[in-house]
């Protein structure tokens, strides 16, 4: 029970939004891990204003580049914050931007290789006023 | 309503240079989700689209929900494939697209 209580606690909740716009974009696959950059603040006092930086390590080539990087929201009234798209011109899979965040919760971003990979990673965002206008 | 596009690139770059391009509108980013004072709910109205384009190649691409900060900002990088012009456009949920451009100067 207290092991379950535990898990309970240290899960952050997902909303059904956000579930949906996640099994959309992986096709059911289970992306790869740890393998991506973000930088964002562990604590955003203004949730309208939280600026983001993502970075992929990846060559940009023809052959193996980062397509697509997709900005999701665990807890804001809509999942699907931004989709980037990417080509080799590009020479580095970097992105910055500033986003909303309604409250507490986790930001979860996804890479879409050329080669078909997936790449994901998972970021706890503290938040002390809320930003999405509720 | 989108005005005053701000773009920031190196004042001059070498072919094969990466360079970062910044780029802020201003625009409200309307959520949808936020009342008036008479409790009515304020209509969605943001830019979706966002594409910037290096002479004929699109270099960058991005579609923005309401998730994104008013006075939308990006930043991206680009492997600079010669002298060309930098040109900016931001679609709104009018349908109204501004435009900006900017040369880069390659030495």
């Amino acid at each position: 029970m207290l092991a379950h209580a535990e898990t309970m606690q240290s899960t952050p909740a997902r909303s059904q939004k956000f579930t949906d716009a996640f099994a959309k974009l992986t096709h059911g696959a289970t992306p790869i891990e740890n393998k991506m950059n973000v930088e964002l603040p562990e604590l955003a006092e203004n949730g309208n204003f939280v600026p983001i930086t993502i970075s992929v390590e990846s060559p940009m080539t023809d052959a193996n580049y980062v397509k697509a990087i997709h900005l999701l929201s665990t807890q804001n009234p809509r999942a699907a914050v931004a989709t980037f798209h990417l080509t080799p011109i590009n020479a580095v899979a970097y992105v910055r931007s500033r986003m909303r965040l309604a409250k507490t919760q986790d930001v979860v971003t996804l890479a879409e290789l050329s080669t078909g990979e997936l790449l994901m990673a998972t970021t706890w965002v503290k938040v002390t006023i809320g930003g999405c206008g509720d | 309503m989108a005005t005053k596009p701000s773009i920031r690139i190196p004042e001059s770059a070498k072919v094969g240079d990466i360079i970062e391009v910044k780029t802020l509108i201003r625009h409200p980013m309307e959520t949808g989700n936020r009342h008036d004072k008479h409790h009515k709910l304020i209509p969605r109205d943001i830019i979706h689209t966002y594409v910037a384009k290096y002479g004929e190649t699109e270099v960058f691409r991005a579609e923005f929900g309401p998730g994104i900060s008013a006075n939308p900002f990006i930043s991206f990088k680009m492997r600079v494939p010669g002298p060309g012009v930098f040109e900016f456009a931001w679609t709104d949920d009018h349908g109204v697209t501004t435009i900006a451009t900017a040369p880069l100067k390659v030495v």
